[in-house]
């Protein structure tokens, strides 16, 4: 269970702007510790967003993405108030599900 | 003494259990495409997503920094203009692991997606747009990159 996502959805007209950061550390399993040992992968695999429960995005995530992720995308037909979940799921079987009000 | 037959049989049976038993590396991970991951350039991963031969198209774009100060962290974007997208893909040429994100396009969303990516060296980024009808589109972007991201 990593921490808490920042989730801010904001609406202009039909099409909603929704930003995502995600805290995770998205070890690539390339970089060694300074006792040369690999560190191993660690890294988001999938997230998915749902508004108000029904789901509209997939994605699917490498060890490229950056640490603590951030992404963005744009939902149609949100109006304010409507909930926007967000979940992502690690390699190691974690996950987490933040939640946010479109304003 | 086996016979051939009987040993084919059975090693296909213990696939079977391990892949019940969620043991099985590739068919574990069903959902996340490990072979398009380890895909070392751009008509790999397409391939290994079920898509054509990718073909250099207008209507997809790419954005990002013409020169990025820190590769950890370099801020790219994929859009495309086109209806009847069913992904879009943003790919890092010189990273070990090329693909770095798939988004599956519903109708719900619009097909824009930004986030950011490691990048090792300067390269190439690529935005592809997979079609509906089996078409695969993609534009590239160089970024000059004066930190390297990936450790080191």
């Amino acid at each position: 269970m990593g921490d808490p996502m920042r989730i801010r959805a904001q609406s202009a007209g039909d099409k909603t702007t929704v930003r995502v950061l995600m805290s995770h550390e998205m070890e690539t399993g390339q970089r060694r510790d300074p006792a040369g040992k690999v560190i191993p992968a660690w890294f988001i695999q999938e997230v998915s967003a749902a508004l108000n429960g029904k789901p509209v995005l997939a994605a699917q995530w490498g060890p490229s993405v950056a640490k603590n992720p951030f992404m963005q995308f744009v939902v149609r037909g949100a109006k304010a108030g409507d909930k926007i979940s967000v979940t992502w799921l690690d390699n190691k079987g974690d996950k987490r599900t933040d939640e946010a009000t479109v304003s | 003494m086996k016979t051939r037959r009987e040993m084919m049989s059975s090693s296909a049976k213990l696939a079977a259990l391990l892949a019940s038993a969620g043991l099985w590396p590739a068919i574990s991970m069903a959902a996340w495409p490990q072979s398009a991951f380890d895909a070392k350039s751009l008509a790999d991963a397409s391939k290994a997503l079920g898509g054509s031969v990718p073909v250099e198209s207008k209507d997809v774009m790419v954005t990002g920094p013409d020169i990025a100060e820190n590769g950890a962290v370099v801020p790219v974007g994929c859009s495309t203009t086109l209806p009847g997208v069913k992904r879009l893909l943003l790919l890092v040429e010189k990273n070990p692991s090329v693909l770095a994100a798939v988004f599956d396009v519903t109708d719900a969303v619009e097909p824009s997606f930004n986030t950011r990516v490691k990048m090792g060296q300067s390269s190439n980024v690529f935005a592809v747009a997979m079609m509906s009808d089996g078409k695969v589109l993609f534009a590239s972007k160089e970024i000059k990159v004066t930190l390297g991201g990936c450790g080191g």
